[in-house]
């Protein structure tokens, strides 16, 4: 069998002899998933362990009358029940704000609630036992009385005056509001040819991780230390809070993450009933394990992306883009999420409509506002699919209005390749950008001039195709600007320890971390191409805040670019440790020798000289022999933290074409492209599955996903087959190419590639409905997702 | 709560198994729970996600749909067994080669689905289309990939079996 790379490797001045860097090598380990032998924490089983379920409150809003526990704690099996003031005593509440989100407030957070149930979902009451299905037959028995209170849903009228106020204590409905005006948008408005206005939605909806949400939490008494094993992408993060909300010191907690069954974002929060089962554990002094059931999940992960915006284009007749404006208005549920909150994501939209363009007359506002729902928080791609969504919807409606094709609108206006250094309309900073390059690939990949040709044969024939497109650009390898400067105990500095093995193996131990990404493959990769030697010779621990040097974990596209980047340091440092052992064994010059293919070679012939095996020998074993006062040191440390921009931006460009089907509203995705660059690619294979997925994950946004709630705030389909996702069959091939622009902030120059396809591909379908209904007349549509009813009513048959 | 407990006997990746089970205990968790084996996944509890599929008496069926009780003489087979068996190497392979998983929690049910396919068109001697092969896997989400790399992984697969049949 042979299975090649879909994209040649590119070569960059990485390359050292036997690099690795550009190299679509497999990942390490993948053959214990293959055989069903992962370790998710839904398989961890420990002795005395008990499991947790949550009786959840019916109602979106409702005051806790009483709770009548005494048949339940009666029941076969159940160790306790117990409610939410019996847990305020183990474990403090927290408040979801940053303090460089100015203004942004929020409640304090229970474990579980107390007094009152903010949104239906939110645990009440806590049934433990031996089994969980023993514990969730005594949640059945459990009596609660509720007085319920308004519920307060809409978004639009939240912030009215007749709107009831959701935490008293706050004065109002309003988490957080932005304004930002930049350049004269009155003026260019005045002085555009023409002038596009439309409403943008997009949908609230959820990660729908395969593995549901897992913890076992194990205090140890006896330690003093509580042991928690948590699918997590971020194990010191979570440490840190555990310890603060427990009144424990962080080396008193030990989290553990071994395999995890899809993150997406979902997994980087802090989730009450997480932290009401690491209380439990403290209380019942025994491990104490709790995994979401799926109806659990759609009414507890954070949701996303529910907004509305209203939003304004003016553009010249020779096509330049005068102006852009935007009215954004966002519902995130009772509570801010802790720690990283829930304005980030309106605040991503500001930041980024509008920006790959010069346009420099720019005008934005945003209400994040509290409701009655469960909470919303960052998912992949956070703000983006959002942003992009209402950017490049206008410019292909800016597009039509004046009559010019939309790439060439885009040409024309898109910040040119050699304009960098330069800052968006919104002032973010962008180092090296390519959306030119990237556009001129697309074009060619897709054969746009072709598939023109054929969608306006194919119209003669009542056939309606559509192109559709999305420029881009994302936020990746964040700096301390994104979370710490606000206060948040998240690390954006990440580090690796590499060591040599008595046999001359290398171990490396990173703070970031794996969901599936391939986090492990581009560790190794790194360090096998500084240090030198052969990929199998490496071996990856991460996910073990005991064993792992602190980091930030994985999220926001920073495990390849910040996490890459310090075990690449690490390697080298430890190449210059074993020059120096090696240099001394043979008499030589360190800076005359090298590592390569895992022998100690020189440097100028390449000749041969020792295998590391035998210098750990003499290392180890026989120290004796090296020259008195020498000490051989065969472990190295680096860290990393992005300092010389708060963010590295990646740009790309992604299409879509698609068919609708005007008599029953159905759209078939044909085809799909995406050209992105991440800077130095490490591994091209992780690169395009990265894009891949992600694309598939705003096809879903696109088309399918939406968390519906009725106007009391009951979730309508919390169930997989009510919730669509994309399956199989509804997807399509995609294509992916890449432009390299390497960051120089660092020496691999890796941008992040997880959350670009994400970002890109909703617009790209949007558009392309647009463009296939054009000639029918059909209403813009902008409210996401294009489900067939819609496209339907655009086209006036139902 | 009244419990009714069954007796069952059956055979678990070729060894016997004699179990009492509550009656309500699906197969999934009686796999995961009783034996122990955790390669098979729980994703949804509602027969949609396909990350409990596993094999009865040759079919692919959803082990959270179905009931231990219902499996008493029947043959089981799981990843695990699939995979001691050699029987999806090949697949096991190219999804590793091809980087077909990402988290791979839905891994050990879609490589049980795509050998049903495969089987299947080996004994028709027939050529499974990149379309075919995405309507077969359509009951297993996966919401890593976006599935294009396991289409391949499959279709190589499907190519290599009908090379070496030649």
């Amino acid at each position: 069998m042979k299975i090649t790379a879909d994209s040649p490797p590119v070569l960059t001045a990485l390359d050292r002899p036997n690099s690795y860097i550009g190299r679509a090598v497999p990942r390490p380990n993948l053959a214990r998933l293959t055989q069903g032998r992962g370790q998710y924490v839904s398989d961890i089983v420990l002795p005395r362990m008990v499991h947790v379920a949550f009786v959840r409150s019916p109602h979106a809003h409702a005051r806790i009358v009483g709770i009548a526990a005494d048949a339940a704690k009666k029941a076969p099996g159940v160790i306790a029940v117990v409610t939410g003031a019996e847990l305020a005593k183990v474990m403090t509440p927290w408040i979801g704000v940053l303090t460089h989100l100015k203004g942004l407030k929020s409640a304090p957070q229970a474990p579980i609630a107390v007094e009152r149930a903010c949104w239906q979902g939110e645990a009440v009451c806590a049934v433990v036992a031996r089994t969980r299905a023993q514990a969730e037959d005594a949640c059945e028995l459990v009596e609660i009385s509720y007085e319920e209170l308004p519920a307060v849903t809409d978004a639009e009228t939240a912030l009215d005056a007749a709107t009831p106020v959701i935490h008293a204590g706050l004065g109002d409905n309003l988490c957080f509001e932005r304004k930002l005006d930049a350049g004269d948008v009155d003026k260019a408005f005045a002085e555009s040819d023409a002038v596009v206005e439309a409403t943008f939605r997009t949908g609230r909806h959820t990660g729908v991780t395969n593995e549901a949400r897992s913890i076992v939490a194990d205090w140890n008494a006896s330690e003093q230390r509580l042991t928690v094993y948590q699918g997590t992408q971020a194990p010191h993060m979570t440490q840190d809070i555990f310890a603060k909300h427990l009144g424990l010191a962080t080396h008193q907690v030990r989290v553990l993450t071994k395999d995890v069954g899809g993150s997406f974002g979902v997994k980087v929060h802090i989730y009450a009933d997480e932290m009401a089962t690491a209380a439990l554990s403290k209380l019942l002094k025994r491990p104490v394990k709790f995994v979401a059931d799926r109806l659990e999940s759609f009414v507890t992960d954070i949701h996303a992306r529910d907004h509305r915006i209203k939003a304004k284009i003016g553009v010249k007749r020779d096509g330049t883009i005068t102006a852009f404006e935007i009215d954004d208005l966002t519902g995130i549920g009772p509570y801010s999420v802790y720690p990283r909150t829930s304005g980030i994501e309106a605040n991503q939209v500001v930041n980024l409509v509008g920006s790959p363009y010069t346009c420099p007359n720019y005008r934005a506002q945003t209400h994040v506002v509290f409701q009655n729902k469960n909470v919303m928080c960052q998912y992949r791609g956070v703000g983006h699919p959002i942003a992009v969504a209402v950017t490049e919807g206008l410019v292909e409606l800016a597009a039509a209005k004046i009559g010019m094709d939309p790439l060439e609108l885009r040409r024309r206006n898109l910040m040119p390749d050699d304009g960098y250094p330069t800052q968006s309309a919104s002032g973010l900073k962008l180092e090296k950008l390519s959306h030119h390059e990237a556009l001129a690939h697309l074009d060619s990949m897709m054969n746009y001039a072709g598939l023109r040709a054929e969608q306006a044969t194919l119209r003669k024939e009542g056939i309606y195709r559509g192109i559709g497109f999305a420029s881009f650009i994302e936020v990746t390898n964040p700096s301390a600007a994104f979370y710490g400067v606000g206060g948040a105990r998240i690390s954006s500095q990440d580090g690796a320890t590499v060591k040599l093995d008595a046999q001359g193996m290398i171990s490396i131990h990173s703070g970031v971390t794996e969901q599936g990404q391939g986090t492990e493959a581009v560790l190794a990769q790194c360090v096998a191409s500084s240090f030198g030697v052969p990929l199998e010779r490496v071996r990856v621990v991460i996910g073990d805040t005991d064993n792992t040097p602190y980091g930030g974990g994985t999220w926001a596209s920073r495990a390849a670019g910040i996490g890459g980047e310090a075990a690449w340091q690490a390697g080298k440092a430890l190449r210059q440790n074993v020059l120096a052992v090696a240099a001394s064994i043979l008499q030589a010059k360190p800076e005359d020798l090298d590592i390569n293919n895992g022998i100690v070679v020189d440097k100028a012939s390449g000749n041969e000289r020792l295998p590391l095996d035998e210098l750990a020998r003499i290392a180890y074993f026989r120290p004796d022999t090296l020259p008195p006062g020498f000490q051989a040191e065969l472990m190295a440390t680096r860290h990393y933290v992005p300092r010389g921009w708060p963010f590295a931006f990646t740009n790309g460009i992604q299409a879509s074409y698609l068919e609708v089907d005007t008599d029953t509203g159905f759209v078939k995705l044909l085809k799909h492209w995406c050209v992105e660059d991440c800077g130095t690619i490490i591994n091209p294979q992780l690169v395009n599955e990265q894009i891949r997925g992600g694309v598939v994950q705003g096809l879903g946004a696109a088309l399918y996903e939406e968390c519906l709630y009725d106007e009391r705030g009951q979730m309508l389909n919390g169930t997989m087959a009510d919730y669509l996702v994309p399956m199989a069959v509804e997807m399509p091939d995609i294509e992916c190419g890449h432009a390299v622009s390497p960051t120089a902030d660092s020496e691999l120059g890796a941008k992040g590639a997880g959350e670009a396809g994400t970002a890109g591909a909703p617009a790209t379908v949007m558009n392309a409905i647009n463009d296939a209904l054009r000639p029918l007349g059909a209403a813009p549509l902008t409210d996401m997702p294009f489900t067939p009813d819609k496209i339907l009513r655009a086209l006036g048959k139902v | 709560m009244t419990q009714h407990m069954i007796d069952i006997s059956l055979t678990v990746n070729g060894e016997p198994v004699d179990e009492q089970v509550e009656a309500r205990t699906t197969l999934v968790d009686f796999l995961r729970e009783d034996l122990a084996l955790t390669g098979s996944h729980v994703g949804c509890e509602h027969g949609v996600c396909g990350a409990c599929t596993v094999r009865v008496n040759g079919a692919i069926v959803r082990g959270c749909l179905m009931l231990a009780a219902q499996c008493d003489g029947a043959t089981v087979e799981t990843i695990e067994g699939l995979s001691d068996s050699g029987e999806v190497a090949d697949l096991q392979a190219a999804f590793e080669q091809r980087n077909a998983l990402q988290c791979g929690f839905c891994t050990p049910g879609m490589i049980a689905t795509a050998q049903e396919l495969l089987a299947r068109a080996k004994v028709n001697k027939t050529m499974p289309s990149r379309d075919e092969i995405r309507e077969h896997i359509s009951g297993n989400y996966c919401r890593c990939t976006g599935y294009h790399a396991i289409v391949d992984a499959v279709e190589a697969v499907a190519k290599q079996r009908a090379g070496e049949q030649q």
